[in-house]
């Protein structure tokens, strides 16, 4: 450390009404760089010092703007295009249901933008040294003094021009204060390897324990009750039976009760011979047919098996069940079809019971009857 | 502080009085026009005409409450002007009787044959009917009346004797009038405006009622202020600072005004009750559409943008602009509350509402008037008032 470098000449005053007179002869006087400082904010300082007014409202009205419209536009896009769904029989673009949201990013994004901005423009963050700091000046106008600090850079800078000022408005006392060693030699801190180092550790610690926590701690004994039960675990070892399976295969030859294997697997043309509908054609099977197929055909198929597909283009558009081709097969191959899938349409032997599955054939050849009436029908 | 505060009476502009007169006769024949050419539709004017009033006589109590409550400084020295409004208070009776003496054509609750054979409505008789209705307004009328009394009475002896405990006593008298006047300004709100349309029922009615009362009330005070304090009419006179407070106050209430509005929009649009939506419905429907759209416009979107910026706040131009655009604005608020229980589709405004209009502006001109040629403008007993004519940001 050579030669010290003068920052400023500061003075303190006693009372508020003093540092405002103050304020106002510094700023008649014609100085530019100068600053005050006091415990709380003073009513009337701004004007005493002719602020200008901060910039900082623009930032919070143009990020406030462009978040809301742009939330806007990502909801519109959302519902409408990408994922449009039936909410409570709402249009999709519900604009009231939006605005809470945007209301909500809106002020979210201006507050952190504004936040930003000060951190950046008015703290030239990551400078974070000021030659004020840790001076017995700064401790005494965070307590009960009102101070001002003229800047030596001060084009009308004169060191005893400045004293005498400030002597003649009163100040009960007058210190200069200089650059220190930090400040001049200052280097943002921000990406020293050690500082990196410790960003990275605590990164990890801090995800682990969450993890640990939230995964490990909240369960353990006793807590641990609901994971310990007497049951089988899907691919886990029992000692239940013995031989460490958790299930027993059935004994050869027999068949669970429902769980008859399906003769026809792959051969559409025997089931079409060889099965017949157990059900009668009466207004009880037809009935169940109507509720089975309504509940999982008619997404595709519609609800008068012609093809009219409810799922927007998201799955391919079966053919109509009224088609010439599907009135001549028989009740076994469309069970078949049923059963087994064709296509792209999957297998519903697993959704539906053999007894639904018969009684949607008889349900759709009534729909079938109902395009295609015969002359008896009509009487 | 040693100085004394020099204050000479001065007299009102002579013209005042005279607008007023004018204003107030002219409305009076348009009226009385009205009420003989189409009585019902009228006398829904009248319930619109009454409840404006009540905004601007009971939000200036509520401000003047406020102040004392708050022990604001900075409203010290205008307090006078809420005080003056506030007597509107005191023909609030005489503003009820023309509706009052129709309420069978304004209140489909009066009609019993009717209420006898509707669930809804026989249900909610115990509270909707007549006398009780009678009563209740009544008793508003009398409370509202006698906190105005005390407290200006109060603010006025100080003038003469600057007893500082007149003070702390209007503190006392404030904080007994906060939580009734939060209670009667909901069953005022509910009695008068929301049983317009008796099927319908909204719990946060009496919030939506205070918004615009409190925004309304505080417009009328901004521009009489700004407008007497050009002519020089406050002892030193108020500064931007003053202006800036009057600003954010008015923004501050837009804003709550449009959260509460759309609150209760978005809650009834969203369960979608028949027994709710139907009072939207009628609002969205034929010209009410376009009334419902250009109360958003008028209500917030232009005087949000308007008082936005700091400057805007305290340009004494745009503030008496902007309170008489919000006074408009409250005025349109109660008008589409009101009006299309009377005519549910096509309809449109026309010389009757005009009548009631220039009505209401001679009436709050004819009693600020007569108070502020009786009395003080400025209340020069108040402790409080050299710290507010020095307040500053």
């Amino acid at each position: 450390m050579s030669e010290k470098i003068l920052y400023s000449y500061t003075a303190l005053f006693d009372t508020p009404n003093q540092i405002i007179k103050a304020a106002k002869k510094v700023k008649e006087e014609g100085y530019t760089k100068y600053d005050v400082n006091t415990p709380y904010p003073i009513h009337g300082m701004d004007a005493a010092m002719e602020l200008k007014p901060s910039l900082l409202p623009y930032v919070a009205l143009v990020v406030g703007l462009t978040a809301a419209i742009s939330m806007i536009i990502f909801l519109w896009w959302q519902n409408t295009i990408d994922y449009p769904l039936n909410i409570g029989g709402k249009p999709f673009f519900a604009l009231p249901a939006y605005i809470p949201v945007t209301f909500e990013v809106t002020v979210l994004s201006a507050s952190i933008a504004t936040v930003v901005a000060m951190l950046f423009f008015v703290f030239k963050f990551p400078n974070n040294v000021h030659p004020l700091h840790d001076t017995d000046y700064m401790k005494r106008v965070s307590v009960d003094k009102y101070g001002i600090s003229i800047q030596a850079e001060d084009p009308l800078f004169e060191a005893e021009k400045v004293k005498s000022l400030f002597n003649s408005l009163g100040a009960s006392s007058i210190t200069p204060i200089y650059y220190s060693d930090e400040l001049v030699n200052f280097k943002p801190k921000i990406l020293e390897p050690k500082f990196i180092s410790f960003l990275i550790i605590l990164f990890i610690v801090v995800s682990g324990a969450t993890y640990i926590t939230l995964n490990k701690l909240l369960f353990l004994p006793p807590y641990s009750w609901m994971m310990v039960q007497d049951k089988v675990i899907a691919q886990k070892t029992s000692d239940f039976f013995g031989g460490g399976s958790g299930m027993l295969t059935p004994v050869k030859g027999t068949v669970a009760r429902g769980f008859l294997p399906y003769k026809f697997d792959k051969k559409p043309e025997l089931a079409a011979k060889e099965l017949v509908n157990p059900l009668m054609p009466v207004k009880k099977n037809i009935e169940l047919g109507k509720t089975k197929f309504n509940i999982y055909c008619s997404p595709c198929h519609g609800y008068h098996a012609e093809g009219k597909s409810r799922l927007r283009g998201q799955f391919p558009i079966p053919p109509s069940l009224h088609s010439d081709k599907v009135r001549n097969w028989s009740d076994g191959r469309i069970y078949h079809v049923i059963t087994e899938g064709q296509n792209v349409m999957p297998s519903y032997a697993h959704q539906l019971s053999r007894q639904e599955r018969w009684a949607i054939v008889l349900y759709i050849r009534a729909l079938q009857r109902s395009l295609n009436a015969k002359e008896s029908d009509l009487q | 502080m040693s100085d004394v505060i020099e204050y000479t009476k001065k007299k009102l502009p002579a013209n005042w009085n005279k607008t007023g007169i004018v204003l107030f006769a002219l409305g009076l024949i348009l009226v009385i026009l009205s009420f003989m050419t189409d009585v019902s539709r009228s006398s829904f004017n009248a319930v619109v005409f009454l409840t404006f009033l009540t905004s601007i006589g009971l939000g200036s109590l509520f401000w003047i409450a406020t102040e004392y409550l708050s022990g604001a400084v900075w409203s010290t020295p205008f307090r006078r002007v809420a005080e003056f409004l506030a007597s509107l208070l005191i023909i609030l009776p005489l503003a009820a009787l023309p509706s009052y003496f129709n309420l069978h054509d304004v209140f489909h609750w009066t009609h019993l044959e009717v209420v006898k054979g509707d669930a809804y409505l026989s249900a909610k008789q115990p509270y909707l009917n007549v006398p009780f209705f009678t009563i209740r307004t009544i008793a508003f009328f009398l409370i509202w009346i006698i906190f105005y009394f005390y407290i200006t009475r109060n603010s006025l002896k100080q003038d003469t004797t600057k007893d500082q405990n007149l003070t702390k006593k209007n503190l006392r008298w404030s904080a007994i009038f906060i939580p009734i006047f939060a209670l009667t300004i909901t069953f005022f709100s509910i009695d008068w405006l929301m049983s317009l349309e008796p099927h319908w029922f909204s719990t946060i009615f009496g919030v939506y009622y205070f918004a615009g009362t409190a925004l309304a009330s505080m417009a009328a005070i901004t521009y009489l202020v700004v407008k007497l304090n050009e002519k020089g009419y406050f002892v030193e006179g108020l500064v931007s600072d003053h202006y800036y407070s009057f600003g954010a106050l008015l923004f501050g209430f837009l804003n709550f005004w449009a959260y509460i509005a759309f609150s209760q929009f978005l809650l009834i649009w969203y369960a979608n009750l028949p027994e709710e939506t139907l009072w939207f419905l009628q609002k969205w429907e034929g010209n009410w559409l376009y009334f419902s759209i250009l109360l958003i416009i008028i209500h917030f979107v232009v005087p949000y943008f308007a008082l936005l910026s700091q400057p805007a706040k305290m340009d004494p131009k745009r503030l008496k602009f902007m309170s008489l655009w919000i006074l408009f604005a409250h005025y349109f608020d109660l008008y589409w509350i009101s009006m299309p229980t009377y005519s549910e589709f096509a309809f449109m405004p026309g010389w009757i509402e005009l009548g009631f209009i220039i009505l209401t502006i001679g009436v709050i001109i004819l009693v600020f008037n007569w108070k502020a040629n009786k009395e003080n403008l400025v209340p020069i007993g108040d402790p409080k008032l050299k710290r507010g004519i020095k307040f500053r940001l």
